[in-house]
């Protein structure tokens, strides 16, 4: 693969159950990069993520660059409240010791004493921090994150997007990212991808127009964008 | 204390046991039922195993694999709901089994009888609960993970498939083990109610597998001396000892 590349799809369609979820997708990923993936719901943004992590059946192309190690952060958990679980055992799942979850925890603000806590009893912001945490146990190249909860609170001043840009900085990371939020689109990605079956767009974001998220979301956006300086 | 007493209570404690170790992992399944199913599912085989003058557990255990694949195949052919295939099965399984199952031994198979634990028996449910002690010790915290999101499990390189299909032999091992104590009727609690008991009581996934298995063990225990106190039936006075400290857990977690 050419130098730089992480992640290069051609013409990748996806069916589940007879029904075609996504059809004849092409792009390409650079390293650093930040890969808004938007679209309506039903539109195969989750699928388009499961399927880039190996979870999924296709046809066409997806080739990850040599030694790349992915990550997942999943939307949610429903299931995870139901388990006695603390913290520090939900990370010992993932087979990390003690002192790199220390260092994980600092990357995501989070104090040590969080480790005692039982899973069920987090707050949402701070389960939220918890579940990017764990996806960098692996230390990975790549995070593939589904749709982050937005206009929570996840404590301490700054947004989950500032947090993964932060992390993003320190270490290295890749980020593909599905998201309904437009604000992110403009604040954070460096490319995005407009979904809705069809790739209905691939660009920088500047390029991404009103008339082009109207056609994604069947024109019942209002479109504010952020000036930036 | 009899020979033959405590030849019984050895193998209800070690069943017991790993009963409550297993079951602390249906209930993040939420796959609850199964057990209870399958506890039907095997009485027909007790049936055939009895008429043929074999060992329960091993008529049990045979007709609880054809059980599992049965509802596998099902599950491949039809696109109906796991629970829907698991009920139809599961009731038909009692129809045939209630036909199946000598008059006589028919109380015997549904609610066992620990009065007839041999050495021979005792010794093979001790060594099968510590093997299958050590084969969940080997998956628990794989399916645990599962448990939460099979997504997830898979995106860290974990054979869904192949984990739960281990989980189920397990199941299915552990109540042909579990018929003989406390019937095919009650061996669906024998699995479930320590682990909602424990669940009720824990903060942490340790402590959880933990009072699984004791509260497995204490209610063999203490239920197989009521039962040698009192003359009522084993099976049932088991699974309300299980029970008792069921309710009393409530109680607690409040």
């Amino acid at each position: 693969m050419e130098n730089g590349i992480v992640l290069k799809v051609e013409n990748l369609s996806v069916e589940l159950e007879k029904e075609k979820i996504l059809e004849n997708l092409s792009f390409e990923v650079k390293e650093g990069e930040v890969l808004t993936i938007l679209g309506p719901n039903g539109a195969g943004k989750t699928v388009l993520l499961k399927t880039l992590l190996g979870i999924l059946p296709f046809r066409g192309k997806v080739e990850w660059a040599s030694g790349v190690k992915l990550s997942y952060v999943p939307q949610r958990l429903p299931f995870i409240k139901d388990i006695p679980m603390s913290v520090q055992e939900f990370f010992g799942l993932k087979g990390a010791l003690r002192s790199g979850i220390k260092e994980i925890l600092d990357s995501i603000g989070l104090e040590e004493d969080i480790l005692r806590k039982k899973i069920g009893d987090l707050s949402s912001g701070q389960f939220q921090r918890i579940l990017i945490g764990w996806a960098l146990v692996s230390n990975p190249s790549v995070l593939l994150f589904d749709e982050p909860m937005t206009g929570i609170d996840i404590g301490g001043q700054e947004s989950v997007y500032e947090l993964l840009e932060k992390l993003k900085k320190e270490r290295n990371l890749t980020i593909l990212l599905v998201t309904h939020d437009l604000s992110v689109v403009y604040e954070l990605a460096t490319r995005c991808l407009c979904l809705n079956k069809k790739m209905l767009c691939y660009s920088v974001p500047k390029e991404l127009t009103a008339e082009r998220l109207s056609q994604l979301y069947g024109g019942e956006i209002k479109l504010y964008q952020h000036s930036h300086d | 204390m009899t020979d033959q007493f405590l030849f019984s209570l050895i193998s209800g404690i070690f069943i017991g046991g790993a009963a409550g170790y297993l079951g602390s992992l249906m209930l993040t399944k939420r796959m609850a039922l199964v057990g209870d199913a399958l506890g039907h599912v095997a009485l027909p085989g007790m049936g055939l195993a009895l008429l043929l003058g074999l060992d329960v557990s091993l008529g049990a255990f045979v007709f609880l694999l054809l059980g599992i694949f049965l509802i596998w195949l099902l599950e491949i052919k039809t696109s109906l709901p796991t629970e829907a295939l698991v009920g139809v099965i599961f009731v038909a399984s009692l129809a045939v089994g209630f036909l199946i199952v000598p008059e006589l031994e028919l109380l015997e198979a549904l609610f066992g009888d620990i009065s007839k634990v041999s050495f021979g028996t005792a010794a093979v449910s001790a060594v099968l609960s510590v093997a299958i002690f050590l084969v969940i010790g080997r998956i628990y915290p794989k399916m645990i993970l599962a448990g939460i999101s099979s997504d997830l499990a898979k995106s860290e390189g974990i054979n869904v498939k192949r984990q739960n299909f281990v989980y189920l032999l397990l199941i299915a091992l552990m109540v042909a083990l579990g018929v003989k104590i406390v019937g095919s009727l009650l061996v669906g609690a024998l699995v479930i109610i320590p682990a909602a008991t424990a669940r009720n009581l824990s903060k942490t996934l340790k402590g959880y597998y933990m009072g699984s298995i004791i509260f497995g063990v204490l209610s063999c225990l203490f239920g197989s001396l009521l039962f040698k106190f009192t003359g009522l039936p084993a099976g049932p006075v088991i699974i309300l000892t299980s029970t008792f400290f069921f309710l009393v857990s409530l109680i607690l977690k409040r």
